[in-house]
């Protein structure tokens, strides 16, 4: 008994540490959408600012814990997926409401999903859930239980209900009606967003206290990432997600307790040569681009250690595949970046009949190795990286020459034309399933970059990648996609059609004044939990 | 006055030595990364420091200001031709061929430059050396940078079109092109040494413009406009205000051209 006092005396002073008393709740958080939202349709959202918008106000059937990137029931209490993946059953929470008190039921999950996966709508959403031909068939048996059958497995179907934020099939306000934490109440075009909380929102904290604790979320909408790190100091925002390196150090060093480095995020760094049977390069050159080993070689002699250090002041990780190490499940542990070796590189060439005089390296034929490399024009890291290579590329006689183009032109050349040789771009991964990259790895799609669109695959290996991006779509069983996965992480690694340079580190401002904070890689970083912040009384902040 | 205009002079006479024997006095290669000292401070090694990739920031100083203020006074060179062609030609013949060649300067005015030079740059060849794109960037420059120049040429010849000395020469039975050549031509001079003058900042202007856009010079040659996109990093600048040498040498160079131009010239 004395045992159970102390525990409970233990439990109620560690609660009162992370949650806030009542007279610390309230007050208005402020951040900024860099863009402006293009909809506040929840089925019509395919850009960052509308996702934000999404995901503060929308409710969801299963959430994607960021920390854990485990699933969680939300709105569902429990749901099963059987038929092999073409079948999802729900069985929702009791007594939910929507932002205007109407009644949560199977019949607004109904709704949601019919109007979701109506073609005519082409929702972003919507598509995800395509995998063939056919109708989806929508049923709702009692006012807590729904069934969604689809024409075909679905691989990872439940982590697609992440996005799906439920709308009211009665409310008269259908934008306004909403499950989340909260509601948008004021928008001014080019200004900003207001969002205000949810009366009837469903969760609570320990003490039984209804979520979330802030009043509300002014989203002030500003491009200039100046100007956004000017107000932070200024303390009239409160967060910063997506830091660059360069304005984290000069942060870091006014605010040391305000920037937090998160790790490797999802994003990759990468580069890639032409191998596209017609394009406008010569056949000598489509030979050297071609060979694994050529790609290989030019992937070793590159420095990634320093790329990390140098271009990204330390807050980046070298990469190794398509999935970052923040992808918890999907991460091949098995690979290792490749490391800088330039004898082995060179070792590698003369494999391939290249020879290498002390300054020059010629290709069988007498060629001089020298191709360009083009990125986008104003991305100063790219342009840095791009200056990096090519000194590490002259240590093995290599000439790279540095085209920096606008963006459009560069789009031009890389989809159109395909009038280049090297090209450095980075990967923005938002989806933690290989299904969301479905559309680099085929053969056939206009997305696999360096040769795109192909009849039949060129390769044998492509081939391969092929068949195992196929059987990881086509099996619910996790085990078996993460193999068949893991198989084309090792192809990729071995080909380097994609040559992976560097996994930038999430970096997140945070004002000292926000309180029970918990930033991850996982977009969206620092408010994932925006339910549970609050303001504390130390430190500033305009919220209190 | 005057004297002011010789300080000028040797200042910037002093400049173009410096920079015409970079080698000799830069302690490494420009393209070199100490990439153990990225943003170093100013040391005995590195007098001014080292910029994000461990590059000597004096040597890329001494080596980008040789190629803006060589290239820069060549591009005002063929622009200032290309302005003497159209504009005293237009101006001396007078009627539709003035109408025609003024219409054609509006409208090259008018034209949002900075575009046109992107989508230029853009349909070029990639396989270019750095010093070749440098020589195309200043090429294109002068190229598109005539027009403001030209109608000031214009309106100099259309007010020696009616002159005295001219008519007189006319009356005489002198050939048009004698005319131009040997009368018109020399008292377009002082304007055109103006506009020379003028044209030179300009453009130096134009490509510090280009490079930070990421447009100008391409790596690891150095330049003015590059050197000025270090800038950017105000962190940098703050722990290193040495970094600003560029923009300081920039406004050096500006002004003292500025300095040289005789006050009559401006009046032309």
């Amino acid at each position: 008994m004395r045992r159970l006092t102390l525990a409970l005396i233990a439990a109620s002073i560690l609660l009162s540490g992370v949650l806030p008393a009542k007279s610390q709740s309230g007050g208005e958080l402020h951040f900024v959408l860099r863009a402006e939202p293009k909809t506040f349709d929840p089925m019509l959202v395919d850009e960052e600012a509308s996702e934000t918008i999404r995901f503060l106000t929308g409710g969801v059937l299963i959430r994607v814990n960021r920390k854990t990137q485990a699933l969680e029931p939300e709105l569902a209490a429990s749901w099963k997926v059987s038929q092999r993946g073409k079948k999802i059953s729900f069985h929702l929470r009791d007594g939910l409401s929507f932002s205007d008190g109407t009644p949560f039921s199977a019949e607004d999950v109904a709704f949601t999903m019919r109007k979701l996966l109506d073609p005519n709508l082409h929702s972003p959403t919507g598509d995800s859930f395509r995998s063939s031909e056919g109708s989806v068939r929508v049923a709702a048996p009692s006012a807590r239980d729904v069934i969604i059958e689809f024409p075909a497995p679905v691989a990872g179907l439940e982590r697609l209900f992440d996005q799906v934020a439920i709308v009211s099939s009665r409310s008269p306000k259908k934008e306004t009606a909403v499950l989340g934490p909260f509601t948008v109440a004021e928008y001014k075009s080019g200004a900003y967003v207001l969002l205000k909380r949810n009366p009837y929102y469903w969760k609570k904290d320990a003490h039984g206290q209804r979520l979330p604790y802030l009043d509300s979320i002014r989203l002030d909408i500003q491009q200039n990432r100046d100007l956004e790190l000017l107000r932070f100091k200024r303390g009239e925002i409160q967060l910063i997600n997506n830091l660059d390196a360069s304005y984290f150090e000069n942060l870091a060093k006014e605010e040391p307790a305000a920037v937090r480095d998160i790790g490797p995020s999802l994003d990759a760094e990468h580069m890639w040569f032409n191998q596209v049977p017609a394009a406008p390069i010569p056949d000598f050159k489509k030979k050297w681009f071609r060979s694994a080993n050529f790609r290989l070689a030019v992937s070793e002699a590159i420095s990634r250690e320093d790329l990390c250090r140098v271009v990204f002041s330390g807050h980046a990780r070298p990469a190794v595949g398509p999935v970052s190490p923040a992808n918890l499940f999907w991460f091949n542990r098995s690979l290792q970046p490749h490391p800088h070796a330039p004898q082995e590189a060179l070792r590698r060439l003369q494999q391939d009949g290249f020879r290498f005089d002390g300054h020059v390296l010629r290709d069988g034929e007498g060629h001089a190795v020298e191709f360009s490399i083009v990125t986008n024009a104003g991305n100063k890291s790219r342009e840095q990286m791009a200056a990096m290579i090519q000194q590490d590329l002259e240590q093995i006689g290599i000439r790279l020459n540095i085209v920096t183009l606008d963006f459009p032109s560069l789009i031009e050349r890389i989809s159109r034309t395909f009038d280049y040789e090297l090209c450095l771009l980075g990967f923005v991964n938002v989806d933690l399933d290989p299904n969301g990259q479905m559309n680099v790895w085929l053969s056939s799609s206009s997305n696999h970059q360096w040769n795109p669109e192909q009849k039949s695959p060129a390769t044998p290996w492509e081939a391969e990648i092929d068949r195992l991006m196929q059987a990881q779509a086509s099996t619910p069983d996790q085990n078996q996609r993460k193999r068949s996965f893991d198989q084309v992480q090792k192809i990729v690694w071995d080909q380097q059609p994609f040559i992976y340079l560097v996994n930038k580190n999430a970096l997140a401002a945070i004002s000292p004044a926000l309180a029970n904070t918990s930033p991850v890689v996982l977009r969206p970083q620092t408010f994932w939990n925006v339910e549970s912040l609050y303001f504390s009384n130390q430190g500033r902040g305009v919220g209190q | 006055m005057n004297t002011i205009r010789q300080i000028a002079a040797v200042l910037l006479g002093i400049i173009f030595l410096a920079t015409l024997f970079a080698g000799a006095f830069a302690p490494a290669p420009y393209a070199k990364q100490f990439r153990e000292s990225p943003n170093a401070s100013p040391s005995r090694m590195h007098l001014l420091g080292t910029d994000e990739l461990g590059r000597d920031l004096f040597s890329r100083l001494l080596y980008g200001s040789r190629v803006s203020l060589l290239l820069a006074p060549a591009a005002a060179l063929l622009a200032t031709s290309i302005a003497a062609l159209v504009g005293g030609l237009a101006g001396y013949a007078g009627g539709w061929l003035e109408r025609i060649a003024m219409a054609g300067t509006d409208l090259s005015m008018s034209l949002p430059w900075l575009f046109l030079l992107l989508t230029v740059r853009a349909v070029l060849p990639l396989n270019v050396p750095p010093a070749a794109s440098l020589l195309i960037t200043f090429a294109l420059l002068g190229l598109f940078g005539w027009a403001a120049s030209a109608r000031v040429i214009c309106a100099g010849a259309r007010s020696l079109r009616n002159s005295d000395f001219v008519l007189q020469a006319k009356a005489c039975g002198c050939p048009s092109l004698r005319v131009l050549a040997r009368h018109v031509l020399p008292n377009l001079r002082p304007a055109l040494f103006a506009q020379l003058l003028i044209s030179i900042p300009v453009f130096i202007l134009t490509e510090a413009n280009l490079g930070i856009l990421g447009l100008g010079v391409s790596e690891p040659l150095p330049s003015w406009g590059g050197l000025l996109r270090g800038l950017e990093n105000w962190g940098a600048v703050q722990a290193n205000p040495w970094r600003l040498a560029p923009l300081l040498l920039l406004l050096i160079v500006v002004s003292c051209f500025q300095l040289i131009l005789p006050r009559e010239d401006f009046a032309a």
